[in-house]
């Protein structure tokens, strides 16, 4: 029997081998352009951890059975009647239950502080999602509207997300941050950027015919460049 | 009682062939008159048009007296004449009511349900019949022609997606596509498939002689049809299918084209139809079990249609009050969800989730039922810690009520909501967890037999495993707010829906075909179309998950154009994936044609609808059977689960050493 473990291990060891090339390998997340996205792929990587040991051990189990106790369609025998053990039972009850916990209280953490006014005052962006585009009002900058998202890097950026018609959701891969644009009540989300460049907006709730393209242009620039920006005339 | 009776006095006049209005109660007529007014589809199709004129006219009669404008109002006329009256002029004709109608009205009630008991031809298949072995394959092959329904439009969209931009559908007709194939696939296949092979099986696993109630039983299926004519009929309403996704969000789905009422009305049907075959089952389970058969003693597949019936009857009546809502908010102005009138959108939501949460598990529970029966008889092994699985479905019972808001993560709910429903959810994956950790430590050591149904059962194990972790990701709020409402939810639910309750229902489907034809399938075919089956399975939607993260929103006909190889390749997959049914289809056809006849217990297993011949006799059990132990003691010497009579058992000997 003591082969038989080595064996399971090893199988084990391939499959999370595989598992661990394939999560390392592809470029499973875009680029994170955001503090709060920085700590989402935290979690992402702590929950890949989890997963690729859970999967390794139920598929090394699968497939090691197979090969070592299958036996022809006519065999007539029975194996031997294990009604159970109690203390497995209690350990595989007991160990994902903390492994589960532990991701809950990481993504608690990484919540409540995505969720967090930072101490500067965060630069206030009203989100309206409409049938079917993006409409983006600076209220602290003469309530300046586009149909552009520009942002200054570095500055936590608050997003408070309405909509006139029917659900919409506002939501920039790169920042990893999403809120629905509901119809009679307003959300919000803070976005702190930390990357230059420009990135999209796009609507990730099914809105109606124009949904797939209901997107609009983000742009992340330098503070000078945006004060610049947003003190020119609306759009 | 009175049914009792009636079941008695039939059995002893068996030997008489199946007729199915015996002369003393029905006054000589001939068969013309019978083809139009006898209960069947001849006398439902005058009768479904006269309802739905019936229905018209009430309408059009009160907006005439009222002085309405216009008194020919369309939309209200498709919705009560065609979607309530009709439907009830549908049932009635094809004799859903008769006897209950003849007991009304104090006419001589035909024991139809026990003189027109079984099936004497293919014809049988096609009338009101109440027996649960003929509802179950009934049950069981209307869904699978709405499978291959919703599986072409599934191809049709992926051919759509596979490059980026608009090719050959229109925008309306691709929202309609994705709902009505997602709508098709739950409402009208995985969930009546599963009630279909629990109907079968499960009077026999308990030692029954049918459900408890046989013609409710029938009725329930003939909802079934009902609901998905009337998806599909979206279609040729003005303005295109409902488009609004299978959740049908508030207030999209009050505002778009009144294809959105076909959505509305059709679930109600559909959970009309669901809830009266789980109060069935209920009733079934609780009343109708064989001496002996205590409660630990039965086998899982039971439990699990036990705890699934307990969410559909507490869950379902909650979609149907947000599909009303709806209905009410465009027919009658009401504001349950516009906000204009002070009406509370995210209220669809959790209405909605409340049920369409559970039904996740009304979709899941019934698969691990069968992946039990399935792993435990072909490894050779009891099932490992058989109380803990049933109680752990008991459990994902109990927190499956209180997840639903996961699915609202980034909807605007009240934030502090988020935390505990991310809490119950991580911990939902404990029970489900216990559940797969038993199955593997069950194959441990056993004697494996490779057999179709194992594999499925395999792939399910694994592919379910898949699932379930991507359900932790999305468990977790954090993540959720990124990967929501992309393709990486459409990666998780056709691995729970597809690697998971698919898989199940093909394990099952090749598990007791023996039993419902009475011939065995093609193994070869089985292991091909599962080999197919699980490497098209994964090239199609295991992409999908890296599309999602990489920012590929769901329910797009448009994405960006560095998707585009990645789509194409899935939707070629997904073709694959789509042939790989025609194998199945060709085993089941041809065997069920010209298969080598079945023993009745080729697998050796020691449930009791084994113990009986193949098809079984047409009340199951000549004698009634005695339950002595657990219904999966492989490789205890001498541990029976039921002893049945004497001349039964030793007909079985016979078979089984033939």
């Amino acid at each position: 029997m003591r082969r038989g473990i080595v064996q399971l291990v090893a199988i084990g060891l391939v499959v999370a081998g595989i598992l661990i090339a394939v999560a390392l390998v592809f470029q499973w997340l875009p680029t994170s352009a955001s503090v709060e996205f920085n700590r989402i792929q935290d979690v992402y990587w702590f929950a890949t951890a989890i997963a690729i040991g859970i999967f390794s051990l139920v598929s090394a189990v699968v497939i090691f059975s197979v090969w070592k106790w299958r036996v022809p369609l006519d065999d007539d025998a029975d194996g031997p009647p294990i009604h159970g053990n109690t203390g497995l039972e209690i350990a595989w009850t007991a160990v994902p239950a903390v492994l589960v916990i532990a991701i809950g209280i990481v993504s608690a953490v990484v919540l409540a502080k995505n969720g967090e006014a930072s101490s500067t005052k965060p630069l206030q962006v009203t989100v309206i999602g409409q049938q079917f585009a993006w409409k983006f009002v600076y209220p602290g900058y003469g309530n300046k509207t586009t149909g552009e998202l520009v942002l200054p890097i570095h500055r936590q950026a608050k997003f408070t997300v309405t909509s006139v018609d029917v659900i919409h959701s506002f939501w920039v891969p790169n920042f990893g941050q999403k809120m629905d644009a509901v119809p009679g009540i307003t959300t919000s989300i803070y976005v702190t950027p930390t990357r230059l460049g420009n990135y999209q907006v796009v609507c990730a709730e099914l809105c109606g015919l124009g949904h797939a393209t209901m997107r609009a242009k983000a742009s992340v620039v330098s503070e000078a460049q945006f004060e610049k920006w947003a003190k020119g005339k609306s759009a | 009682m009175g049914e009792g009776e009636v079941r008695v006095t039939t059995a002893t006049h068996e030997p008489s062939p199946p007729q199915l209005y015996p002369s003393e109660f029905e006054p000589p007529r001939g068969p013309t008159w019978r083809l139009f007014f006898g209960p069947g589809l001849g006398r439902a199709l005058w009768m479904t048009p006269l309802f739905f004129t019936l229905g018209m006219f009430l309408v059009v009669g009160l907006r005439y007296w009222w002085g309405w404008d216009p008194v020919w109002d369309w939309t209200v006329i498709y919705s009560v004449g065609g979607m309530i009256a009709a439907p009830v002029g549908f049932l009635a004709g094809i004799g859903a009511f008769d006897y209950w109608l003849h007991y009304i009205s104090g006419r001589p009630t035909r024991p139809e349900d026990h003189s027109g008991h079984g099936a004497a031809s293919w014809k049988d298949y096609f009338r009101v019949n109440t027996d649960h072995k003929v509802i179950g394959i009934q049950y069981l092959c209307t869904t699978f022609v709405f499978f291959v329904i919703g599986g072409f439009m599934a191809m049709l969209f992926r051919a759509e997606l596979a490059q980026p931009g608009l090719q050959f559908l229109d925008s309306q007709s691709f929202n309609g596509l994705v709902s009505v194939h997602a709508t098709l696939m739950i409402f009208l296949f995985i969930i009546p498939a599963f009630a279909g092979i629990a109907n079968f099986v499960v009077p026999l696993m308990l030692g029954a002689p049918d459900m408890a109630f046989p013609r409710l039983n029938a009725l329930s299926y003939w909802l079934l049809p009902i609901a998905g004519v009337m998806f599909l009929a979206s279609f040729v309403s003005p303005g295109g299918a409902f488009g609004a996704g299978w959740t049908g969000y508030a207030p999209l789905s009050v505002d778009g084209p009144i294809g959105n009422i076909f959505f509305n009305m059709g679930v109600q049907w559909a959970g009309a139809s669901s809830v009266m075959t789980a109060l069935n089952f209920l009733v079934t389970i609780i009343t109708m079990r064989a001496p002996g058969m205590t409660f630990w003693r039965m086998p899982l597949l039971v439990w699990a249609n036990f705890t699934t019936s307990l969410l559909v009857v507490i869950a379902t009546p909650f979609i149907a009050g947000s599909q009303f809502f709806v209905f009410f908010d465009r027919m009658l102005h009401t504001d349950f969800f516009t906000p204009s009138g002070g009406g509370y959108v995210l209220g669809y939501q959790h209405i909605f989730w409340f049920y369409s949460h559970p039904a996740v598990y009304i979709m899941m529970l019934p698969g691990f039922g069968i992946v039990s029966e399935v792993i435990s008889t072909n490894a050779r092994k009891p099932i490992f810690g058989y109380r803990l699985m049933a109680l752990s479905l008991i459990g994902i019972l109990v927190l499956g009520f209180s997840v639903w808001a996961h699915h609202m993560f980034v909807a605007g709910m009240a934030n502090w909501l988020r935390v505990p429903m991310m809490i119950t959810t991580l911990l939902i994956a404990v029970p489900t967890g216990i559940k797969v950790f038993s199955w593997i430590a069950t194959l441990w050591g056993g004697r494996i037999h490779l057999t179709t149904p194992m594999l499925f059962a395999l792939g399910f194990v694994t592919m379910f495993t898949i699932g379930g972790l991507s359900g932790i990701y999305l468990g977790a709020v954090p993540i959720d707010i990124h990967a929501s409402d992309t393709y990486f939810i459409v990666a998780h639910i056709h691995y729970v829906l597809f690697g998971g309750s698919v898989f199940t229902i093909f394990a099952g489907v090749y598990y007791w075909f023996p039993k419902m034809t009475g011939r065995m399938y093609d193994e070869r075919l089985g292991k091909a179309h599962f080999w197919l089956t699980f490497v098209s399975f994964n090239a199609t939607f295991f992409p999908m998950h890296y599309l999602g993260l990489r920012g590929m929103n769901r329910r797009v006909f448009d994405y960006p154009s560095a998707f585009g190889n990645l789509n194409f390749f899935i939707s070629v997959a997904s073709f694959v994936l789509g042939a790989s049914v025609v194998i199945f289809f060709y085993n089941m056809i041809m065997s069920w044609a010209h298969g080598p006849r079945a023993e009745a217990n080729p697998w050796h297993a020691h449930t009791l609808e084994w113990q009986v011949s193949s098809p079984p006799p047409i009340f199951n059990f000549d004698e009634i059977p005695q339950v002595v132990g657990g219904p999966y003691e492989y490789g205890v010497p001498g541990a029976r689960h039921a002893v049945l009579a004497p001349a039964r058992e030793a007909e079985h000997a016979e078979q089984v050493h033939a």
